[in-house]
């Protein structure tokens, strides 16, 4: 309160303007603060999709060694599609597949801890994000010894013949599927958990007092005051696990190369970069589809 | 009977959660007991023999360590520059009203929704056709590139929440400018700076796919784990790995108990009873 009233006083002694309007003097001063931020991002992110872009009108015929001419061949992209459209179809199947299962396991996970975990939800929250603590690629190779075929969990789904004799895990899709799920499940669960806290339970009671059953609760309480979570958490699941071929690569085998293990080897093995950027370009224009469908989908439609 | 279904109803979920934090959890504790393997051959992932050998020389394979140096110094400077330019970016949004505001919100926000090959693969094609050669300052370009955005959100979100009211009070007070932005704002938005470094930090330090586009022939720690996959592992990657997390949590730790330490300080008079919830 004595702050409020020494305001006054402050300016009918005219030493200083009020601070408002102090602020108002530099017109250029928010731009001078975007100027290299913002500069960095147009050069380093920007330019680079436009070169991409460009890259991908290549003439096909050239090479890194002789140097391309830009010959707007939108060819290249019919070209890249017909060649590798299942590698494309896969990766879309794997990272769909290995959504549904984060779902499952992420949806429990957030609720428990966003609502039942009381005193102790900071130290479960750490335990969500610990994986992140160290390499991805360690933790990725962890998951090679766990499906080892010498290793226990094999041996136990042959014991109970839940796998064959000579069945295995790894380099399987299984694998692929469950190192996805398990590389994304934190970026699904943090966003889900800051929806899901806000939740207030007497919602929930309210529903149950007028003779909701725990279901319908759920359906027409819980879920949909989670969409803003669910529908953030999806997508920052979706596109890195739609884009990623470490897991292909370290759990899977060429029979399970998704379209990033396609666009690797054509930058960087195969130097073929029109076809590389073509690929990439389609990527980017597959997933931005996906997203603004999903977008449109939760947004207008009511869920169930 | 009917007491025991509601007990199972009130608590399967917290089970659920047990189970998947259990998987989520196996990967690091195989990878701190893979720390202590002597592997039978190069190529085995398999846990053969308990050993501390790769605890006692974790530089066994030199270029191993080379790697992580040179991972730590790009992690380094890329944290500085982006935590830089990221706070600027975040007080021009949120202390100014200026035309063009919506087009920088997009390039902000735009980094952090393209796939990282994406990424990786435009800026390759850029340095190509530019005829930069690609080696450990390409790399800090590409970490800073990514981690801004970041440090934008970072810092945004700890601004956005500060009480603007200090700030006027300081200047009613006849602090300049200056005096104000370096005795009130610095210290109150300073937390948010340093988790978005820590943030920017970790993410330079643990990308692999757009630096495997931009590195040429530098080599650094997840890139020397990719090769090597290849080839067979050294288990000494397990001790960096190890060593990494309990680092990671370390900090995490102190920093929560040095934040409920600050809370109790500050509220001397607060009853036992009071602490327990806010």
């Amino acid at each position: 309160m004595s702050a409020l009233a020494h305001v006054p006083t402050g300016q009918s002694t005219g030493a200083k303007p009020p601070p408002a309007a102090r602020r108002g003097r530099y017109r250029a001063l928010p731009y001078l603060l975007l100027l290299p931020g913002g500069g960095w991002l147009l050069l380093f992110f920007a330019l680079p999709l436009l070169q991409l872009a460009a890259a991908s009108l290549y003439d096909p015929g050239g090479s890194l060694a002789t140097g391309y001419a830009m010959t707007w061949a939108f060819g290249n992209y019919p070209d890249a599609l017909a060649a590798y459209w299942p590698h494309f179809l896969r990766s879309f199947g794997y990272a769909g597949l290995a959504l549904v299962l984060a779902l499952l396991m992420g949806y429990p996970l957030a609720y428990a801890i966003a609502q039942k975990a009381g005193r102790w939800k900071n130290l479960l929250l750490v335990c969500v994000v610990a994986p992140m603590f160290t390499s991805f690629l360690v933790r990725t190779l962890a998951w090679k010894t766990i499906l080892s075929d010498n290793g226990w969990v094999v041996g136990l789904l042959r014991d109970v013949h839940l796998l064959g004799p000579d069945g295995r895990l790894l380099a399987t899709p299984f694998a692929v599927v469950l190192g996805l799920t398990y590389n994304f499940l934190p970026f699904l669960v943090l966003p889900l958990y800051a929806s899901l806290e806000r939740l207030d339970p007497r919602l929930l009671e309210a529903a149950s007092d007028l003779y909701a059953s725990p279901v319908r609760a759920f359906r027409r309480v819980t879920l949909p005051l989670s969409m803003p979570g669910l529908v953030a958490g999806t997508l920052l699941f979706f596109i890195p696990a739609s884009g990623d071929y470490i897991n292909a690569e370290l759990l899977g085998t060429p029979n399970e190369y998704m379209i990033g293990n396609v666009i690797d080897s054509a930058f960087l093995v195969r130097l073929d970069y029109p076809q590389g950027a073509a690929l990439s370009f389609l990527l980017m224009a597959a997933i931005l589809a996906v997203v603004f469908g999903y977008l449109r989908r939760a947004g207008t439609e009511d869920v169930l | 009977m009917a007491r025991f279904w509601r007990w199972v109803a009130d608590r399967w979920v917290m089970g659920v959660a047990l189970l998947v934090l259990g998987y989520l959890s196996l990967p690091i504790l195989v990878v701190a007991g893979l720390s202590f393997n002597r592997p039978s051959s190069r190529l085995s992932y398999d846990f053969h023999e308990f050993t501390l050998d790769n605890w006692r020389n974790p530089c066994a394979t030199s270029d191993m360590c080379d790697a992580v140096v040179r991972s730590v110094q790009i992690g380094f400077i890329a944290t500085v520059v982006s935590t830089v330019l990221g706070t600027l970016m975040a007080f021009a949004l949120v202390r100014h009203r200026f035309r063009g505001r919506a087009g920088i919100n997009v390039l902000i926000f735009l980094p952090m929704a393209t796939p990282e090959l994406v990424m990786g693969t435009s800026l390759l094609a850029l340095f190509v056709a530019a005829g930069v050669p690609q080696g450990f300052w390409t790399i800090v370009i590409a970490h800073v590139m990514f981690c801004v955005s970041f440090v934008v959100v970072t810092v945004k979100a700890r601004l956005a929440g500060m009480d603007s009211r200090l700030e006027e009070a300081a200047m009613d007070l006849y602090a300049s400018e200056w005096q104000t932005f370096r005795r009130i704002t610095l210290p109150l938005v300073l937390p948010g700076i340093v988790a978005a470094a820590l943030l920017a930090f970790s993410l330079s330090f643990d990308d692999f796919i757009i630096t495997n586009f931009n590195a040429g022939t530098t080599v650094t720690f997840p890139m020397y784990v990719w090769g090597a996959a290849q080839r067979g592992i050294p288990p000494q990657v397990n001790v960096i790995g190890t060593a990494m997390f309990v680092i990671a949590l370390l900090l995490v730790l102190g920093s929560t108990l040095r934040g409920r330490r600050a809370r109790r300080a500050a509220l001397p008079v607060a009853a036992p009873g009071a602490a327990k919830r806010p």
